[in-house]
This record gives C-alpha cells, sequence and structure tokens, in this order.
C-alpha cells in the first residue's frame, strides 16, 4: 500500500463518512501525488464532494484520517488547511457577492501573505500595488478585466465560477481542490479553463477535480478514481478506467 | 507599517474628511436657521455621532448586529465620573479610562458573544447588555450609585487636582485646563472626537482590515476557507465599536457629569441600530446623519406638548381641533416614540440603504439619468480606485 509514498501528497487514510445511516464514504483510501492532476467521476450522490468536504475540513470524518504534506489534517480548523496550502473551488461558487471582482481576487492574496490575522486597520488598500498588480493580471488570464469594478454578486454563474478559480490560484496553493469548475460554463469557456488548468500544471501544482464532463476529465487527468456508492471502484490511468467494464457498468455505460 | 503610510488618504477620502469637518465645525452657524444651534443639542449630534460611526464599525462592515451596544456607552460614562470623582476634573483622563475600559467590556462581551452569528448573536449581546443595566441598579449600586446616578459631590478626592488647583466651593465642572466644558468649547470640545473619530472609520474603511470585515459580512464561509480565522478580525471589529460608544459615554459625563443606568438600557441600544440603518448602514457618513436627524426630530417632537398643538390648529372649528390634538398629540411629547417608529418602518421598507440611498437614487435621477444597469451594478464606492 505504501510503495510511492515519497510523493505521495495528500493521503485520504481509511476514511468513512456516515450520515445518519447513510455511509456517504466506506473505506476511501486515496494517494494522490505531488505534481499531478487526478480527476474523481462518479454519479450523482457517489459522495465526491464528501470527500473534498473530509479533506478541507467542513466535514469530520466519522473514521480515518486525511494526511498532507506530512501534516494530518483532521480536526483542523477551515483556515488553518488552507495556510498550510490546500485551497478548494466548490460546487456552488463560494465568492464575496457584495465585493468587486477585484476585491474578490485581491483577498485572498492577503491570507497568503498576512497570515490567517493581521491587525492593520490603519493602512491603505491602495498602497497593496504588488498584491493589486497580481490580482490584475491574474483577471486579464482569466479573462474578466472588463468586469473588474463590477459587484461580483452580478457575475455570470459561469464567471463566478472562472473567479472563485482565480481567488484560489492567487494563493499558489500546493494542492487545488476542484469541484466541478466548468459546470454551467459554455462550451468556449470550458475550454479556456482547461487550458488555464493544463498553464498551472506546467508550474507543478498538485490539483484534484471532479467533474461530470468527460472531455475535461480526459484532457486533464494523469489518473482516476471512480467513486460510487461512497466507494472507490475503480483506478488508474484514464486508458485503464476508460476500459475498466466496471466503470462502463456504474458509470460511463449510463452515460452512454 | 509605515508612519507616512497612516496619513496617506485616497483624494475622495481627503475631500469627505475636509468637508466633514467645516459642516462640524460649522453646526453653530448652519443649524441657526432650524432653531437648533444651541449647545446641550449640538453635543449631543457629536456624541450620538460618534456612537453611531463606531457602531457601523461593527453592523456595518461585517454584519454582526449588536444589540447590546448601550451598556458600553453606560461603562464609557460611569467610568468618566469616577475618574472625575477620584483624580482629576480634566476630560482627558477620564476619557482615556472610559475608552479603555469600555474597550476590556467589549473584549469580555464580544468574545462570549462572537460564538453565535445572526439573530443568536444579536440575543446574546442584547442579554449581556440587560444583565449590565440590571447589575447597574442593583448589586453594583455602590459604584453605579443606583437609581440615583452616579454624580459628583463636594467631599471626592480628586486627588490630581487637589495637588494643582485650590478648592473651590460647590461642584466642579469639567475643564480642559481652564476651559469649562460646557456650552459652546464643550460642542467643540466633542465635535474634535467626532472628526477624529471619522478620520479613522475611513481609514479602517480603506484598508485591508475593512476588506476583510465586508468579506466576512459578503460570505464567512468564503473568507475561512481562503485561509482566514474570522474570529480574531469580528473580535477587534467589536472592542472598536465597543471603544466608541465608550467615548461617546465618556464625552457625555464630560458635558454634563452624571452617569446613570438608564444609559444602558435596551431602549437605547436600540436607537443607535436605528440611527445607523435611517442613516445608511455601511456608508461613511450615513450614520452620523441618521444620528442627527433622530437627534434633531426627538428636540422638536418631544417638546410638543398639548397647548402647543392647541395653538398650531387653533384655525380648526372646536370639534375638529380637539379630534386633530388628540390624534397627534399621540405622536410628540412622549409619543415621540411612536413617529420614530413608523418613520423607521418606512424607511426600511421603501429605502432599504437609508438615507444615503435616498442621496444616491436623487443624484443618479439628476445626473447621468440614462441609469444603465451596468453602474448599479458597480460596486460601491468605497472600493479600491484604478490606480492614477
Ligand atoms: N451534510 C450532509 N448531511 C447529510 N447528508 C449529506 C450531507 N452531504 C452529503 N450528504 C449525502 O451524502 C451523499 C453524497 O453526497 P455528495 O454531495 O458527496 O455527492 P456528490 O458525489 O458530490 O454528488 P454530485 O455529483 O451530485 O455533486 C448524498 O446522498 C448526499 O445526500
Ligand atoms: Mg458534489
Amino acid at each position: 500500500m505504501t510503495t510511492s509514498t515519497e510523493n505521495v501528497v495528500l493521503h485520504v487514510a481509511d476514511v468513512h463518512k456516515t450520515f445518519g445511516g447513510l455511509h456517504a464514504l466506506s473505506d476511501i483510501d486515496l494517494q494522490i501525488e505531488e505534481g499531478k492532476t487526478h480527476a474523481i467521476i462518479g454519479p450523482n450522490g457517489a459522495g465526491k464532494s464528501t470527500l473534498l468536504n473530509v479533506v478541507v475540513g467542513r466535514l469530520a470524518p466519522t473514521r480515518g484520517a486525511v494526511v498532507f504534506d506530512g501534516k494530518v489534517l483532521t480536526g483542523k480548523q477551515p483556515h488553518e488547511i488552507n495556510q498550510v496550502g490546500v485551497a478548494r473551488v466548490f460546487q456552488t461558487p463560494e465568492i464575496f457577492p457584495d465585493l468587486s471582482v477585484l476585491q474578490n481576487v485581491m483577498a485572498p492574496a492577503f491570507a497568503k501573505r498576512d497570515g490567517s490575522f493581521k491587525l492593520n486597520f490603519l493602512s491603505s488598500l491602495d498602497d497593496e500595488h504588488q498584491i493589486r498588480k497580481e490580482a490584475e493580471e491574474m483577471l486579464e488570464d482569466i479573462g474578466l478585466s472588463e468586469q473588474k469594478l463590477m459587484k461580483a454578486g452580478s457575475l455570470s454563474r459561469g464567471d463566478k465560477r472562472r473567479m472563485e478559480l482565480a481567488m484560489c490560484l492567487m494563493q499558489h496553493p500546493k494542492l487545488l481542490l476542484l469541484d466541478e469548475p466548468t459546470a454551467g460554463m459554455s462550451r468556449h469557456d470550458t475550454n479556456t479553463t482547461i487550458e488555464l488548468l493544463k498553464k498551472i500544471k506546467e508550474r507543478g501544482m498538485t490539483k484534484v477535480i471532479i467533474e461530470h464532463d468527460m472531455h475535461v476529465v480526459f484532457s486533464l487527468a494523469d489518473k482516476i478514481s471512480v467513486l460510487a456508492g461512497g466507494r472507490i471502484i475503480a483506478e488508474g490511468t484514464p486508458e485503464e478506467v476508460r476500459n475498466n467494464p466496471k466503470v462502463q457498468e456504474a458509470y460511463l455505460g449510463g452515460a452512454h | 507599517m509605515n508612519f507616512q503610510g497612516i496619513f496617506s488618504m485616497s483624494r475622495k477620502d481627503l475631500t469627505t474628511l475636509v468637508i466633514f469637518s467645516i459642516v462640524v465645525l460649522a453646526l453653530p452657524i448652519w443649524l441657526q436657521p432650524f432653531g437648533a444651534a444651541y449647545p446641550d443639542l449640538m453635543q449631543k449630534f457629536a456624541i450620538f455621532g460618534i456612537l453611531a460611526i463606531g457602531f457601523n464599525i461593527l453592523f456595518g462592515l461585517t454584519g454582526y448586529l449588536s444589540f447590546g451596544h448601550a451598556a458600553f456607552l453606560g461603562v464609557g460614562s460611569y467610568t468618566a465620573v469616577w475618574t472625575f470623582k477620584l483624580f482629576s476634573m480634566n476630560p482627558i483622563p477620564a476619557l482615556i479610562f472610559a475608552v479603555i475600559l469600555s474597550g476590556l467590556f467589549a473584549l469580555l462581551i464580544g468574545y462570549v458573544s462572537l460564538r453565535r452569528s445572526g439573530i443568536y448573536f444579536s440575543i446574546l449581546t442584547l442579554a449581556f447588555a440587560q444583565m449590565s443595566y440590571n447589575l447597574a441598579y442593583s448589586v453594583l449600586t455602590p459604584i453605579t450609585n443606583g437609581e440615583t446616578g452616579l454624580q459628583l459631590e463636594a467631599g471626592d478626592p480628586r486627588v490630581l487636582d487637589s495637588m494643582f488647583v485650590a478648592e473651590e466651593a460647590g461642584l466642579p465642572v469639567s475643564n480642559f485646563f481652564g476651559i469649562e466644558m460646557s456650552g459652546i468649547p464643550g460642542f467643540y470640545f466633542c465635535a474634535i472626537f467626532l472628526i477624529l473619530g471619522f478620520f479613522i472609520t475611513q481609514r479602517i474603511f480603506a484598508s485591508p482590515f475593512g476588506m476583510m470585515l465586508r468579506g466576512i459580512k459578503s460570505n464567512q464561509t468564503r473568507m475561512n476557507y481562503t485561509g482566514f480565522n474570522t474570529r480574531p478580525y469580528t473580535l477587534t471589529a467589536f472592542v472598536i465599536s465597543g471603544m466608541y460608544a465608550g467615548l461617546a459615554g465618556g464625552l457625555m459625563a464630560v458635558t454634563d457629569p452624571l452617569a446613570g443606568a438608564e444609559r444602558m438600557q435596551w431602549t437605547a441600544s436600540g436607537e443607535i441600530v436605528l440611527m445607523t440603518i435611517l442613516g445608511g448602514v455601511g456608508t461613511l457618513v450615513g450614520p452620523v446623519i441618521g444620528a442627527w436627524l433622530i437627534k434633531y426630530f426627538e428636540n422638536i417632537f418631544s417638546s410638543f406638548n398639548e397647548s402647543v398643538l392647541h395653538n398650531l390648529f387653533g384655525f380648526l372649528p372646536d370639534g375638529v381641533e380637539g379630534f386633530v390634538v388628540e390624534l397627534t398629540s399621540m405622536f410628540v411629547g412622549e409619543g415621540w416614540h411612536l413617529t420614530l417608529g413608523l418613520v423607521f418602518v418606512l424607511v426600511v421598507t421603501f429605502l432599504p440603504g437609508g438615507m444615503m440611498e435616498g442621496y444616491r437614487r436623487i443624484t443618479t435621477l439628476f445626473t447621468g439619468g440614462g441609469g444603465d444597469g451596468d453602474k448599479k451594478a458597480k460596486a460601491d464606492d468605497t472600493q479600491t480606485q484604478p490606480a492614477e
């Protein structure tokens, strides 16, 4: 089991999660290698989001532990988990709807630079040239420059999602968790996002991506885990998974 | 943080500050046509302005609605009067102690209350304030002098004063190195603190810290998953706004050295909320405007009595006059709160952004009336401006 531990950056070790009588996750043992893009696919209600919730500290596992970069995350607060280098894009965008797009993208950079709390109420936001510049470049990259002074709440669903991705990228996280990052996007925006995610891959960021869109999965993933009914039923390279009869039965078959 | 950084302001903020200062310092002039240019009322304008802008730092930026801010006002007043009694009639030590003690008290109450959010937070603050109020009336009578209220007495030690100044007959008046803190000088003393308080609020609004507080109001979950520990942020905002309330309470004691428990009652806390909402939550000047409007109309309406009304409606036929006077008297004098309640309902229903929203609506009506949706979608005016 512990064959390639030196490369494993995230280890979800024997995690169970039950909601009342519902076994949302059972016997999950997942090892994510550094610098790789690992996709998690599976039908609705398979437990994919629950798995990410356990990783980022939104939910405590009923059993098992999550180890990231040699540190046990289980029991830590969400902000502590972010501070060790884990950022997440949510299935329903979690953004600051009342702040401007630019401020949405700037805020995460402060958490990265200043830590989880800084008493800087007498300094001026206008003097933060460095963070501002980075944020503007980021917005340029994802094509949201035009909207930078708009309230984020008034963006379209797809733009919110892209902005949330930009917010996470501002932190240069070691591990990026993406819960259906292209859902609700047009084909064109989906392709831009794929390109953007490929670019990050070159920089060596580890990513876990949940996706229903097989086009996205197969163009990005190095490795795929298939989740169904709270269990990992298959794991391997895209080719292996594509040809796995169990997967075709449980998941891909239904989609055909 | 560099020293220069503290004073660097955007041009817009600087303009606002200058205009605000002029408006405040010229209150005795421009209030004259409104018949409101007398010192007592203007002192209230300044003091309640401080209270409201401080409250707005908490409610306007973080969205945490405290229903117990009057407790800090009370602590500020009691502390100031005690400082007068024990040390000196100079307002400065009194205010320093008032701000420190109310800040500590806010730290305590905030620490507990901020474990909850939304309505539960409001209820907790309300409960703490009512507890303080009841304690001031009962167990703490040795400190608060119960129902009579805490007052100066001839026998007070005033250790600092007695070292430097000869004891005079009668009760002393608070004085700032010889300037008595009543009347117009008293007003200007408070006005300086209002301007100072406004300046600090501007700084907070324009700081990264202020942006984090807005982030908490906008989406606390996102703040957490972005790596911010939100509790110290909200607690700091709570303590700062408690200190503003303590300063206001201290100034009340400076202009009139007396402190009573009724200052901590829930109606007083409610009034602070009304001022902020009436003026415009989360805006810089809105809360001050709200405070001034409420204090101005309170002054007018509560001075009306039946005989004034009879004079006013004397031209009506007798039967009608009686009826009209009966009806209107419900809304004036003691009934002023009924009027306030009605106004409040109207504002919240039709102008949820308060007076500041009304102002914005009117200006967009007259200027670029094109009013394209894009303009509306722009984030509010306190956002970072494009670099020059
Ligand atoms: N907080 C919760 N409380 C109770 N049940 C939950 C909770 N979160 C998830 N569940 C249940 O756990 C199961 C797995 O949900 P999860 O959201 O992880 O699925 P998913 O694989 O992300 O599905 P989708 O593709 O629809 O997003 C579902 O049956 C869901 O109803
Ligand atoms: Mg999901």
